[in-house]
């Protein structure tokens, strides 16, 4: 973290008939693509800022301050839907430690965007264990398209990954936004069709 | 195990906010959007720096994540900062958040939003 003591950068502030926020997460192992993707789809520069594991229970002894902790970033970005919605986008490994400090993270959001590095498709094992325990956040996957990536069927990675029916499934190159964009887009779709039949259930 | 994001550093948090580690109001979210209030009234003299940063930071809309990224402190920090400001009328929440999951009218306005991007 950097120093508390310098002025803070230029501020990109929201235009002002913004009112309105919903935040999206993007969740995958590290190197898959979601900073990538992030600052594809993002406005503003990519922004990131940190938690450390012991900030909530430290008190007794202030002295004890100094002790070094571990921290957990999260970079995001956001883009501005119509004309008064922010759409924030957060990005986050999403191993256990990180569902433990940032609890609060998923409560609201539209959803989450899962990347996956076909390369290695068992860390998205956990990736995806842990979103399922700590949130009921509808999920949608993004195959990332690495130049050495094997080429698995879109169908193939769902049975791999043991996907819960109805999960979509794209794929792409996320470094181009029209693409980065439509991974969101089919999220926030699946979160739509799954408000809508949770309501007619009701 | 790989480090992606990790790494060591002095925790001050509780310093900073006076002892109290839980910030009054806890609709308060990452995505949460604030503005100063602009009604020329000044910070007392007694307010921290990282107060008066605040405040100068989000002259302008700025949801807490970005207030945090700015002003390099953590997001649980700032969240009990914007509380006090709020509570001193000093910063005003103009986002109400969204429990559980978004409505269908706000998935669709998204949804609408994103493919006019
Ligand atoms: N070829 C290709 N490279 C990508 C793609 N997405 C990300 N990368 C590269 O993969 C590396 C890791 O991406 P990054 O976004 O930092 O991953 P993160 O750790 O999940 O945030 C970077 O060097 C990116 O340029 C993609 O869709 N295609
Ligand atoms: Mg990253």
């Amino acid at each position: 973290m950097g120093s508390a003591d310098s002025e803070p950068r230029t501020a990109h502030h929201l235009a002002p008939t913004v009112a309105r926020s919903v935040k999206v997460l993007v969740v995958g192992a590290f190197g898959v693509g979601k900073t990538t993707l992030i600052r594809a789809v993002s406005e503003i520069p990519m922004l990131s800022t940190e938690e450390s594991i012991t900030t909530a229970s430290v008190g007794v002894d202030p002295r004890r301050d100094e002790k070094r902790t571990t921290t957990v970033a999260m970079d995001f970005g956001r883009v501005t839907v119509g004309s008064d919605t922010a759409l924030y986008l957060f990005g986050t490994p999403g191993q256990r430690r990180f569902w433990d400090l940032w609890s609060g993270l998923a409560d609201g959001a539209v959803g989450a965007l899962v990347m996956v590095d076909t390369r290695d498709l068992a860390q998205s094992f956990e990736v995806l264990d842990q979103l399922e325990e700590h949130t009921r956040l509808p999920v949608a996957v993004v195959v990332n398209e690495f130049p050495d990536s094997p080429r698995h069927g879109l169908d193939e990675v769902r049975a791999a990954l043991d996907l819960p029916e109805g999960t979509p499934v794209v794929s792409g190159d996320v470094r181009g936004r029209p693409q980065a964009v439509e991974a969101l887009t089919t999220l926030v779709a699946h979160a739509l069709d799954l408000r809508r039949a949770g309501n007619a259930a009701a | 195990m790989h480090t992606d994001g990790y790494r060591d550093h002095p925790v001050r948090s509780y310093v900073l906010t006076g002892g109290r580690a839980h910030p009054t109001r806890n609709t308060l979210r990452p995505e949460t959007l604030l503005r100063a209030v602009d009604d020329g009234r000044e910070l007392p003299g007694t307010a921290g720096r990282h107060e008066q940063a605040l405040l100068r930071t989000c002259r302008g809309t700025l949801a807490l994540a970005e207030l945090a990224a700015y002003l390099h402190l953590p997001v649980s920090l700032v969240a009990v900062m914007v509380s006090d400001l709020v509570d001193g009328g000093y910063l005003a929440v103009l986002s109400t958040p969204v429990h559980d999951l978004p409505d269908t009218d706000l998935l669709e306005e998204v949804l609408d939003g994103l493919r006019g991007l």
